[in-house]
């Protein structure tokens, strides 16, 4: 036990303390994970409104291919990535291996089919008389649309919580495409890991408590995003 | 987003079109930043040993002052850097597998293999050594720990550890394996751990030990079969096109330089009171051995 006490010192001493390090891994963690989810979300969401309203064959089987990718391993996510951005693969060119980009598009493919599948839930739970309404009323398919997407919004931005909350904290992708190099791709998970494998546990455990800070106060302003005007 | 004329809630649309902009706006802005160098970079691949006993974060800042070239440096097993070099994933290997580093010599793919330093494994254990191994040669210790069934906790990770505690169960002869052998598929330092947790004998080298205070004590040293001898091997292009022949080759030299052998020489002096490793660039194996 008392590893958590010493955590805890560690984590107020290295966030209040001024540790560049800390805050540099910090922000790259936030960086990389806002983006990939920003990305995720941009992808996600036209596709969850296209498995949630279009009438095409081999939806339901879409749907459920879908809803299956919400559970994507993240370790397989970053080696399919690692292997496609390998200098001898496909993707080589781009030299992006171990780069906080690669982070992204490992983290924003793990996101996508997440906001996908929750997002075509959230959508197909308005009311489907409201988008007649609204192409009644003179709007047109794609405004009805969006108009449906403003109506699911509380449940839209839970998906958004959802993805940011599952790539901020998933390791097995960051360490493996961004290879944990400090300075350069270290994030807060990747640290931890290799703070525990160190034997240092007290920080592996302020870090972890660093990274729930974090996560919290941006899931307090998606909240309060969320739940304005509500009583 | 396309947007027409109806007046239906107009606020919440562009509300939301201005919050959804401005994610993206940050996400793009996240994806641009920090990308400095990905071609040009070197990448290092060594081992887990050498991050875990701090060495690494010695070495791998002075040659960056030293020769502005920006290193990326993969922490992997010995199996797995060595891999990376064939494939050409990894320009300049920091190993000690000595049996596959020959195998990877011999493939035509890499430069040239230079000795760079050692340190030594020892064999750990619980102090109440109930197999009786304490002083033993490591053959010797190995056929008393399968003899007696006592826990041992292996790397299992095809590190250069691994393939050399594998090693001595061959000279042991000892087919290593039931309920009193299990592998971590770990780190040295995850290894160790498991090991203290379960009052079980391990291989370790000695850094990492050092570096890891534990219940474990060192029952078995000094053995000249435990000598853990790290080369460096730059890779060419026979590798692959976009090896970073010109920064291998420039670290490799670098490595054995009388400036890094006195880092390396130098190191954990301070916090251990003793060398955690032995600098050897330009001596012949029989040597280092010999002066074992």
């Amino acid at each position: 036990m008392d590893v958590i006490w010493d955590a805890i010192r560690d984590a107020i001493r290295l966030l209040a303390g001024g540790d560049q390090q800390t805050y540099e891994i910090i922000w790259l963690s936030l960086r990389v994970s806002v983006s990939a989810t920003a990305i995720a979300f941009a992808l996600g969401l036209p596709l969850g409104m296209l498995l949630a309203f279009g009438r095409f064959r081999g939806r339901w089987p879409v749907l459920a291919l879908v809803n299956t990718g919400m559970g994507l391993p993240p370790v397989v996510v970053g080696l399919v990535v690692t292997v496609l951005l390998w200098r001898s693969g496909p993707l080589g060119d781009l030299g992006l291996l171990f780069t906080p980009t690669a982070m992204v598009i490992a983290q924003a493919s793990i996101g996508a089919p997440l906001v996908a599948g929750l997002s075509a839930a959230a959508l197909q739970h308005v009311d489907p008389d409201f988008r007649v309404q609204m192409q009644a009323i003179g709007a047109s398919p794609a405004r009805a649309l969006w108009e449906v997407a403003v109506e699911a919004r509380l449940p839209l931005i839970a998906a958004g919580m959802a993805a940011f909350g599952a790539l901020i904290s998933e390791v097995g992708a960051a360490m493996m495409v961004g290879g944990n190099i400090a300075g350069e791709t270290r994030v807060l998970t990747t640290a931890a890991v290799l703070e525990a494998s160190r034997g240092e546990f007290a920080l592996a455990v302020a870090l972890g408590l660093i990274l729930l800070t974090v996560a919290f106060t941006v899931n307090l302003a998606l909240t309060t995003l969320q739940q304005r005007g509500r009583p | 987003m396309p947007h027409s004329s109806v007046l239906v809630q107009k606020r919440s649309v562009s509300r939301l079109v201005a919050i959804t902009s401005s994610i993206l706006v940050v996400g793009l802005a996240g994806c641009g930043e920090g990308e400095s160098g990905g071609k040009g970079s070197l990448i290092v691949a060594t081992t887990t040993s050498t991050r875990d006993s701090g060495l690494l974060d010695v070495l791998i800042p002075a040659f960056e002052q030293d020769s502005g070239i920006e290193v990326k440096t993969l922490a992997v097993g010995s199996g797995e850097a060595l891999e990376l070099g064939e494939r050409g994933e990894a320009d300049v290997l920091l190993v000690h597998s000595p049996a596959a580093e020959e195998e990877l010599m011999a493939t035509g793919k890499a430069g040239q293999r230079r000795l760079v330093m050692h340190n030594d494994f020892v064999v750990v254990g619980p102090a109440g050594d109930p197999a009786r191994i304490a002083g033993k040669p490591v053959a010797e210790a190995f056929a008393g720990v399968a003899d007696a069934e006592a826990s041992f906790v292996s790397r299992g990770d095809d590190s250069g550890t691994h393939s050399a505690e594998l090693g001595f169960w061959e000279d042991a002869g000892v087919q290593p394996g039931g309920g009193w052998y299990s592998e971590t598929g770990q780190g040295m330092g995850a290894t160790l751990r498991v090991a203290d947790e379960r009052s079980a004998y391990t291989l370790a080298d000695r850094g990492t030990y050092l570096a890891q205070p534990g219940e474990l004590e060192i029952l078995v040293e000094g053995d000249p079969d435990l000598l853990n001898v790290y080369h460096v091997i730059d890779m060419t292009a026979k590798a692959g096109d976009r090896v970073n022949v010109d920064g291998a080759f420039s670290f490799a030299d670098w490595i054995v330089s009388t400036e890094a052998q006195e880092l390396i020489g130098a190191f954990g002096k301070d916090e251990y009171g003793r060398a955690l490793f032995t600098p050897d660039a330009g001596k012949t194996e029989a040597q280092v051995e010999a002066a074992a």
